[in-house]
């Protein structure tokens, strides 16, 4: 009699710890530990070799006054404002995709494939597709008697170049988030709408997109993400260069923590603190976010 | 902390570079000689010492060029091999000072390697002890199309008003005079070298590097108003920061750039491409000053036991025998590029021995490189004020005070 209450106690209360343990102490190890190693990290001089030698926020002091810091910080600021246009590019996309139409199954694989594709690949087909004098673009602007343009080595124009490169994939994963959200749509409410003559944009943006905010919550989400997270196509595209003025945050962080002349781990460490206190920004306005909706306040 | 972190990096080189770990007569031996030609070399080299020394077995572990200066620094820590290449000069610096080379100033005494290699021995020293064994060097110079030239009627020049008017010469011909690809900087810092070396002196150039003269002296200020000449005359190639070292080449192959500031490893690609000797060849970058005397560039590259290596004894004896005249004379003939040896034999190409001609009758000193004679840091921002100030040549004066900042920072 005991014995199966012990085993049912067993059950009821230690089987949920034991299932979760792996991912908490995974979290708690890949995520959180290091965070505060990081904050930690920054608050000392350290190339991560030698003796560590305390210096509290002289770090910060420094990134205070260090031009390329603000390089990245406003770099940053672009990606995340022109990463945006990746939702409706991707909700248009979606709307013209969403008939029936022989072949639309491979249309539709067509246009997601950018985002299969690794950000290596893409990153190098455009870096092909800028070259100042084979590249595709200015071939074409060639035939208009403008260019060329070097678009990856002027440093008004490389961070939108870059930029341009991203949307391609990020376009093609907000477009594959719509398509699913427009199979969900009521097509009874549409029915309602035209009864009461909606068509249109009327339609689109009384009808059908409030019934796709779930989606474009998401899409905002992988977006900004994204954004953020924009390292891959700066370092292959133009390892921050013309002389610095395409880093973002993350490039920078690593080119001061890893790269060949870099090796200061404690700054490093700064630059990925700040990064992390503008995501944080992000990060609070999501958690609560999802808290109300949970509540459904 | 310290070891918190070496644990990591131990279990991370366990899992993903190579298992390092030796026994009795073996030595592990890690490169980054992954091209074709130094790849070659080394086999070489470590098939004539294995059958020179039938007791020792070599393991190489071979890693790719840009790979292997992040994972030097992991490996000499954690999983150390018993030898290692890299550079000599400020480049090795790190290392030595976190006590991560081992002293192997006896495999210079035993050896007689302070007068055979002497004129390395400079550059591998520090704190007055030798720090590893230089295999081979390459000059710098300028790389140009001998057809070209003579096209155009233009002989080599040797000073800096001929070399100005070989320039207009080309440009009015519409050939762009150099060619050059800046988009990952060390090119610009090999420009500033030359033009540093020949306005102001070898001597002007360590004391620069080593930060001891600001970055808004004068003298620095010549210099580059010397870069601004080329600059406002059109001698470089447009759009250079766009290119790699590699893209930079194809205008010189496709008739529309004449010359090009390099290291001798560009002979090859050149070749590949299709440039007969006829159609290339090379001279020492022109007097500037001719009261400064004449100095050169020339990267030397090295082998070091690490100190937390396990099979030093044997590392001691493949120093030695990298340091002999013979094995000197074939690795440099694989690799196309000079031995250190006063006794080896240079190679029989016109370009080696053009640069031998050049770097052994050169009297002001012999520079490693900007990013290998300044620290990384400074370097790096050096190198990016380079190519921001070939691109807009008017901010000059708020270049040189970030770099003036960076200085103060870097050498305190």
């Amino acid at each position: 009699m005991s014995a199966s209450r012990a085993s049912r106690f067993n059950q009821r209360s230690l089987a949920p710890v034991l299932f979760l343990a792996p991912a908490v102490l995974f979290f708690l190890f890949y995520v959180i530990f290091p965070i505060f190693q990081s904050i930690q990290i920054s608050l000392y001089d350290w190339d991560g070799l030698g003796p560590k030698t305390y210096v509290g926020v002289d770090n910060y002091v420094e990134l205070m006054d260090d031009e390329a810091f603000y390089t990245s910080l406003k770099n940053n600021v672009i990606w995340l404002v022109l990463y945006m246009l990746a939702i409706p590019a991707g909700l248009f996309i979606a709307l013209f995709l969403n008939q029936t139409v022989f072949g639309m199954r491979l249309y539709k694989s067509l246009f997601f494939f950018p985002f299969v594709i690794s950000q290596v690949v893409v990153g190098l087909v455009f870096t092909w597709f800028y070259d100042p004098s084979y590249g595709l673009l200015n071939v074409i602007l060639g035939w208009f008697g403008m260019g060329p343009i070097a678009i990856l080595g002027d440093e008004t124009w490389v961070t939108y170049g870059i930029i341009f490169a991203g949307l391609w994939p990020q376009t093609a994963y907000c477009m594959i988030l719509y398509i699913t959200g427009l199979n969900a749509v009521d097509p009874e409410q549409i029915e309602a709408g035209r009864l009461d003559n909606a068509k249109g944009w009327k339609m689109l943006w009384y009808i059908i997109l409030p019934q796709l905010k779930p989606a474009t919550f998401i899409a905002l989400v992988v977006t900004v993400i994204g954004a953020l997270r924009s390292f891959d196509l700066v370092s292959i595209m133009t390892a921050g260069g013309p002389w610095g003025s395409s880093r973002v945050l993350a490039y920078y962080m690593y080119e001061k923590a890893f790269s060949e002349y870099g090796f200061r781990m404690g700054y490093g460490a700064a630059i990925a603190v700040v990064l992390f206190l503008i995501m944080m920004i992000y990060i609070t306005f999501f958690l609560v976010k999802m808290y109300r909706d949970e509540k459904g306040l | 902390m310290v070891t918190k972190f070496r644990t990591t990096i131990a279990a991370l080189a366990a899992s993903t570079i190579l298992a390092t770990s030796a026994f009795a007569g073996e030595l592990v031996i890690n490169t980054d000689t992954s091209d074709p030609a130094p790849k070659a070399a080394f086999e070489q080299l470590i098939a004539d010492f294995e059958a020179a020394n039938p007791d020792i077995t070599v393991k190489w572990n071979l890693f790719d060029h840009e790979g292997y200066k992040t994972s030097i620094r992991n490996f000499l820590t954690a999983d150390a091999p018993d030898l290692a290449n890299w550079y000599a000069g400020n480049r090795m610096l790190p290392y030595v000072n976190a006590g991560l080379f081992e002293d192997v100033s006896d495999v210079w005494e035993e050896n007689g390697l302070n007068e055979s290699l002497a004129s390395a021995a400079g550059s591998m020293t520090i704190d007055g002890k030798k720090w590893g064994v230089p295999y081979t060097y390459y000059q710098w110079g300028v790389y140009y199309r001998k057809d070209i030239f003579e096209a155009n009627g233009i002989e080599v020049p040797t000073n800096w008003d001929e070399f100005k008017a070989a320039g207009a010469t080309l440009t009015e011909a519409g050939v762009t005079p150099i060619t050059i690809g800046t988009k990952y900087l060390w090119t610009a810092g090999g420009v500033f070298d030359y033009l540093n070396l020949r306005t102001n002196g070898y001597d002007f150039h360590m004391a620069l590097t080593k930060g001891e003269v600001e970055w808004t002296d004068p003298r620095v200020v010549d210099t580059m108003n010397n870069w601004k000449e080329l600059i406002d005359a059109g001698f470089f190639l447009e759009n250079h920061s766009s290119y790699s070292w590699q893209e930079a080449l194809a205008p010189m192959v496709a008739d529309d750039a004449a010359m090009y500031i390099m290291g001798n490893f560009a002979v090859a690609p050149l070749r590949e491409a299709g440039l007969t000797d006829d159609q290339l060849g090379f001279f020492q970058f022109p007097v500037i000053n001719p009261d400064v005397p004449l100095a050169e560039e020339a990267p030397t590259d090295t082998l070091h036991i690490p100190a937390n290596a396990s099979n030093k004894e044997d590392a001691r004896k493949f120093l030695a025998f990298l340091a002999t005249a013979d094995v000197q004379t074939k690795i440099n003939e694989t690799l196309g590029q000079l031995p250190i040896h006063k006794d080896a034999t240079v190679g029989d190409d016109k370009f080696l021995q053009a640069g031998y001609a050049m770097l052994s009758s050169t009297d002001g000193g012999i520079a490693q490189f900007f990013d290998r004679d300044a620290p990384a840091e400074m370097a790096k921002v050096g190198m990016e004020g380079f190519q921001e100030f070939m691109v807009k040549p008017d901010r000059l004066d708020a270049i040189l005070a970030r770099l003036e900042k960076t200085r103060q920072r870097v050498y305190k």
